[in-house]
């Protein structure tokens, strides 16, 4: 973006934002909303306890093995049901439904089923991230040109080679988008899981601090997941712009 | 001009020396009887054009050759032994190139051998040598959207080359390349049928073309689809290609198989 003449670096934006915050704080309208100067203060305070350590360790270990099923999970059950008619008709409907699904209903009954420990959590976390991971290695093999397949078979490739060396690759720009949006729905996935169980890692923080209207407190571990959830968005969406050369050329 | 009929053919001509003969193949899809007990012989070391209208069956025809489609009923036979899936002995190369675009043009033309199971340094050897003769020194690391159309066709070319399949099945591979590539790849590809001593099967649709380049023409016709002659051009093979567009010989064929097809196209 340029404004009066001078090339803004991306998201100098932020900077209008914080200052806003740093005025609303400082004139005292709202507890709800203290200085961010002082928000930033507390989270450097806040990031060396080891209350916030412990609880990002938990939190971590939750969010990447959800992060970890997902992945393993959906990415070929996305790429089977592409590829089998059958499979299609039998799995779609479940996906679209579970990927529309208030599922933070369902984590009570995941409670009862699986516990009140981090199962449950990474349970929660799976059911965030996989549906629209599966839908879009699904809509990757969907649209792979038909003469790479025919090819492959005519050079007499078997089904694991058409897997592993036609099927993923060209379903890899939609597969990275899956996975980078499944990871941002994993994030909301995690939190809530904690948050309902409400005994463990970020959630608990959230918990205590929004029960005790420690707003600094809440505010500082919400910026640092959020950097972590934007950081790793970005991350992904960088891998996507390194096979974007060919998404198109497909 | 030696030109045979297809009944008078199987009579005078039984003990062809045939690398691939096409015995009573039928092809329905739904209701569309794409193919109807076609019977042909493709001679070995020559190049033979499947020539016809669209809707004639040549590219079924061709496909089902490869082993990528079933016929209903008839069978074919590569060197004699009948075929029911794709095989080392025929490769294909393909009018949409079908090119890995995320591969180099080293891993593309390799691709073959790849799936072959042949070890890395050996393959790329070959890939190499079958860059150099299509022309491509020099790009093996580039991607597909990096080369110009008629580049990726050599490509495709290579990777079916670099087999060594005995049996080259061409489906309409210069459509998708403009006219000026194309011809140089007319002349390349007589080069490629003298130097390589295989059996080239090559569809297109374009008259001048299959005259150019074939030593045997077999016209397909639709509804009901079936091969209604066999031209064999026999004067201007020798004489070099930059005389074959004036040749008569070469002029009356195109004149002819024009008259005969004029009718079927819409």
């Amino acid at each position: 973006m340029t404004a009066f003449g001078y090339r803004l670096p991306a998201m100098s934006s932020l900077l209008i934002w914080a200052a806003l915050w740093e005025v609303v704080g400082q004139l005292g309208l709202t507890f709800f909303i203290p200085p961010l100067s002082e928000v930033m203060v507390t989270l450097f305070g806040l990031v060396q306890t080891p209350v916030f350590l412990n609880a990002l360790g938990v939190t971590a270990y939750a969010f990447w093995a959800g992060v970890f099923f997902s992945v393993v999970i959906g990415i070929p059950v996305g790429i089977l049901m592409g590829k089998s008619r059958l499979l299609d008709e039998l799995l779609l409907p479940w996906v679209n439904i579970f990927l529309s699904a208030p599922l933070t209903a369902l984590v009570p009954v995941l409670m009862v089923l699986f516990g009140f420990g981090t199962k449950t959590v990474i349970i929660t976390t799976t059911l965030f991230a996989i549906w629209i991971i599966i839908l879009n290695a699904r809509a990757g093999v969907k649209q792979i040109n038909r003469s790479l397949v025919e090819m492959a078979r005519s050079f007499g490739a078997s089904p694991m080679d058409a897997f592993f060396k036609i099927y993923f690759w060209a379903a890899l720009p939609e597969i990275l988008g899956g996975v980078r949006i499944g990871v941002i729905r994993a994030v909301k996935g995690v939190i809530i899981g904690q948050l309902l169980i409400s005994i463990v890692g970020f959630g608990a923080l959230f918990e205590t601090y929004s029960g005790n209207f420690l707003m600094a407190e809440f505010w500082a571990v919400l910026i640092v997941l959020f950097g972590l959830a934007f950081t790793l968005s970005e991350f992904l969406a960088y891998l996507e712009r390194k096979v974007a050369y060919y998404a198109a050329a497909r | 001009m030696s030109q045979i009929n297809t009944d008078l053919r199987s009579a005078v001509m039984p003990a062809v020396d045939s690398a691939v003969s096409v015995r009573n193949v039928s092809k329905t899809y739904g209701d569309v009887q794409a193919l109807k007990n076609m019977s042909l012989e493709f001679p070995r070391g020559e190049l033979t054009s499947l020539l016809g209208p669209s809707g004639c069956g040549k590219t079924t025809l061709l496909k089902i050759i490869a082993g990528l489609l079933k016929p209903d009923s008839g069978s074919i036979e590569v060197e004699g032994k009948t075929v029911t899936e794709p095989g080392p002995d025929r490769s294909f190369v393909f009018q949409d190139f079908a090119l890995l675009p995320w591969a180099s043009v080293m891993r593309n033309v390799a691709f073959g051998l790849e799936l072959r199971g042949v070890a890395k340094s050996e393959r790329e050897a070959i890939a190499e040598k079958y860059i150099r003769e299509v022309g491509l020194a020099g790009f093996e690391a580039k991607f597909q959207h990096q080369l110009s159309g008629g580049m990726r066709q050599r490509v495709g070319l290579a990777r079916a080359l670099s087999v060594n399949a005995q049996v080259l099945l061409l489906d309409e591979p210069f459509s998708a390349v403009d006219e000026q590539t194309r011809r140089k790849f007319q002349e390349d590809l007589l080069a490629l049928v003298q130097n390589e001593k295989k059996t080239f099967i090559f569809v297109t649709h374009s008259i001048e073309e299959a005259v150019y380049v074939s030593d045997q023409i077999a016209i397909l016709l639709p509804r009901p689809s079936r091969v209604s002659e066999i031209i064999r051009p026999s004067s201007f093979r020798g004489k070099g290609v930059d005389n074959i567009r004036r040749d008569p010989e070469y002029l009356d064929i195109v004149d002819q198989i024009w008259a005969s097809l004029r009718s079927y196209v819409e």
